[in-house]
C-alpha cells in the first residue's frame, strides 16, 4: 500500500480540472488500438484527483472499459503514459502487477462472484488468495459485510440474493482492503433503479471514507442526479469532461429532436 | 494458511472432477505397475545373462570307449594348453549318478548309460575359450573341426546359451520400454486433461484471483498439487497392488526358481521410492503441460 502514497513532484502545468492534492489516475495523451485496428482510446488525457467521485459515460465501445483495463493493467497503451498514485504503469514488471492490483478494487456488471462460495467466503475469498492471515479475515469481513449491510446474509449463496444484494457482496470484495481506488465497470446495469440508488448511495459511503471511486455507468439517471464530475467519452475521445455534470449536454428538447429525426 | 487453503482447493477441486480425476490416476496406476514388473524382470534377466556369461564352461566329451588310460592323457594334453585355470574330470559313472537323481524316470527306462566321460575346463579368462577350443579341436581345411587327441569325441562351449539368454533379454527390455513410455505418454496426456478440465470449471476462481491481486503462483499451486495428488493416489495403488503380487506370488516361487531371487534385483523400499518419484514427476509434467498452455497469468 505504501506505492499509493508515494507522490511525484507535480507538474508546474495545472490540467483544467485537478482538484486539490496529488492525481490518483493521470492519463497523458493515451491511445489504444486493438489488434485487428479497432480503437479503444484515442489521445486521452485527463487526471482524477484523490477522494473524486468520477462517472465515466458514454456509448458503448466509446472506450469506457478500456480506461478501466487499462488502469488494472490488463491492456498496455499503444501510447502515452498512465500514471496511478504518481507511479507510472509502464514501470510495473509483470511480476508486479499483482500486487498493483491489490490497490485497485473492481466491480463489475454481472458481480463474477463464485456461486459454490457463501457470501462470507466471497468476501474473504479475495482476502486468502493475497495470503491475509486468518485473524485479518475473521475481523475484516464481518466489518466490511456490516458496511454493506450484508450481516444477515454472511451464510448464503449468491443465487439466493437479489440482484441488487449480489452486487453489495460483489463492492464487498472489492472494497474489503480498502483500496484506495474503486474502479466500477456498469455497477448498477443490471439493476432496478430503487436498487441502483442503494448502490451508489453505498459508492458513495465508500467515497466519503477517502477512496477515489471511478464509475463507468449508462444509467442517466443517477449520473444527473448524483452531479458529480462527468467525462463523456465517443468513439475513444473525450468529448465533455465537467465538474458537475449531467449525463447528456443536450437537452431533453434536443435528444427528442434526436429520436424524431 | 497457504498450504492449507492450496489442498482444500485442490480436493474441492478433485471431487467435481470425480470421473476423469479417476481416469487419470488410474492410468498412472497401470503406469506404474507397469515399470513396477519391468525394472525387476530386466535386472533378474541381465543378471542370470551376466552369471551365464562368467560361468563359461568348455565340456570335453571323450568317445564312449575310452579308456582311463586315455582320459589321463588327455586331462595332461588340457592341463598343458594355455589359459586353463582348473580341469575336472567327471566319469561316466558319476555323470549317471547327478543326471538320475534330477530325472530318475527317465533313466530308469535307459537302463545302460549313455553318458561319455567329461573333463570341465575352466578359463582363467572367460574371452580365451575360443582359444582353449581352437587348441584342443582345431578347425580343419574343411571348415569341420579335428579333435586334439583321437579319444576326444567332441570340444563345446556354452557361449551358445548365453547369446540365446541375451536376445531373450534384449526382446524383453525393449518390449517393456516402448510399453512403458507409450504408457508414460498416455498418463501425462490424461493428467493434462484433467488439469485442463479443472482450469476450465474454475475459470471463474482464476478471473477473481487475478483481478484480487494474487500472485501468478499462488493461483498455480492449487493445479499443480492436483496433479501431485492423482499421481500420488495412482502411485500408491499400483505399489499395494505390487506388494500384493509380490507377496503373493514371486515370494512362493522364489524358493524353486532362482532367476526370481537373482542378488541384483532391486530391494521393495527402493523401487517404491522410485516409483513415487515417477509417479510424481508424470503428474507433475502433465499439470504443467495444461497450465503452460492454458493459465497464461
Amino acid at each position: 500500500m505504501a506505492t499509493m502514497e508515494e507522490v511525484e513532484p507535480r507538474p508546474a502545468r495545472r490540467f483544467e480540472r485537478a482538484s486539490a492534492g496529488p492525481p490518483v489516475i493521470e492519463f497523458r495523451g493515451v491511445s489504444k488500438r486493438y489488434e485487428g485496428g479497432d480503437v479503444g482510446l484515442e489521445q486521452a488525457t485527463f487526471r482524477v484527483g484523490r477522494g473524486e467521485f468520477v462517472f465515466l459515460v458514454g456509448a458503448t465501445g466509446s472506450g469506457k472499459s478500456t480506461i478501466m483495463r487499462l488502469l488494472l493493467k490488463e491492456h498496455e497503451p499503444t501510447e502515452g503514459t498512465i500514471r496511478v498514485a504518481g507511479r507510472e504503469l509502464g514501470d510495473i514488471g509483470r511480476r508486479k502487477v499483482p500486487y498493483y492490483r491489490r490497490n485497485i478494487g473492481m466491480v463489475f456488471q454481472d458481480f463474477k462472484l463464485l456461486p459454490n462460495r457463501t457470501v462470507y467466503d466471497n468476501v474473504a475469498y479475495a482476502l486468502q488468495v493475497t495470503g491475509h492471515s486468518r485473524k485479518e479475515i475473521r475481523t475484516k469481513v464481518p466489518d466490511i459485510l456490516r458496511l454493506t449491510g450484508l450481516s444477515l446474509k454472511l451464510h448464503n449463496y449468491p443465487d439466493q440474493l437479489s440482484g441488487g444484494e449480489q452486487q453489495r457482496v460483489s463492492v464487498a470484495r472489492a472494497f474489503v482492503n480498502h483500496p484506495p481506488l474503486l474502479l466500477c465497470d456498469e455497477p448498477t446495469g443490471n439493476l432496478d433503479p430503487e436498487t441502483s440508488i442503494g448502490i451508489m448511495q453505498l459508492l458513495y459511503r465508500i467515497n466519503r471514507t477517502g477512496s477515489t471511486v471511478l464509475v463507468a455507468t449508462h444509467d442517466s439517471h443517477m449520473v444527473d442526479r448524483m452531479r458529480r464530475r462527468v467525462i463523456e467519452l465517443q468513439k475513444g475521445r473525450i468529448i465533455r469532461d465537467e465538474l458537475t455534470g449531467l449525463y447528456a449536454a443536450q437537452t431533453t428538447a434536443e435528444f427528442g429532436a434526436l429520436l424524431r429525426d | 494458511m497457504g498450504l492449507h487453503f492450496f489442498l482444500r482447493e485442490s480436493l474441492r477441486s478433485l471431487r467435481r472432477n470425480a470421473v476423469p480425476s479417476f481416469a487419470a490416476a488410474a492410468s498412472v496406476l497401470v503406469t506404474l505397475l507397469v515399470l513396477g514388473v519391468f525394472i525387476p524382470v530386466v535386472q533378474a534377466t541381465t543378471g542370470a545373462a551376466n552369471s551365464v556369461r562368467s560361468k563359461v564352461l568348455l565340456d570335453v566329451y571323450m568317445k564312449t570307449g575310452a579308456k582311463p588310460a586315455d582320459d589321463t592323457r588327455v586331462k595332461a594334453l588340457i592341463a598343458r594348453t594355455p589359459h586353463v585355470k582348473a580341469v575336472q574330470f567327471v566319469s561316466k559313472q558319476q555323470a549317471y549318478e547327478q543326471e538320475r537323481q534330477r530325472n530318475p524316470e527317465a533313466y530308469a527306462l535307459l537302463g545302460s548309460n549313455p553318458l561319455p566321460d567329461t573333463f570341465r575346463v575352466t578359463p582363467d579368462d572367460p574371452a580365451k575359450i575360443g582359444a582353449i577350443r581352437d587348441a584342443l579341436s582345431p578347425v580343419t581345411p574343411s571348415g569341420a573341426r579335428a579333435a586334439a587327441d583321437p579319444s576326444i569325441d567332441e570340444v563345446k562351449n556354452r557361449r551358445d546359451e548365453t547369446e540365446k539368454i541375451l536376445t531373450a533379454t534384449r526382446v524383453v527390455k525393449l518390449t517393456m520400454a516402448v510399453l512403458a513410455v507409450l504408457l508414460v505418454l498416455a498418463s501425462v496426456l490424461l493428467v493434462s486433461n484433467t488439469i485442463r478440465l479443472s482450469l476450465f470449471s474454475r475459470r471463474r476462481e482464476v478471473e477473481v484471483m487475478k483481478l484480487v491481486g494474487a500472485t501468478d503462483w499462488f493461483i498455480r499451486w492449487p493445479f499443480v498439487l492436483e496433479g501431485v495428488i492423482l499421481g500420488f493416489l495412482g502411485g500408491l495403488g499400483a505399489l499395494v497392488l505390487l506388494g500384493f503380487g509380490k507377496i503373493a506370488l514371486l515370494d512362493p516361487l522364489e524358493r524353486d526358481f532362482a532367476l526370481l531371487s537373482a542378488p541384483k534385483t532391486i530391494g521393495f523400499g527402493v523401487l517404491a521410492l522410485v516409483l513415487m518419484l515417477a509417479a510424481v514427476g508424470v503428474s507433475a509434467a502433465g499439470s504443467g503441460l495444461s497450465l503452460r498452455r492454458f493459465l497464461r497469468v
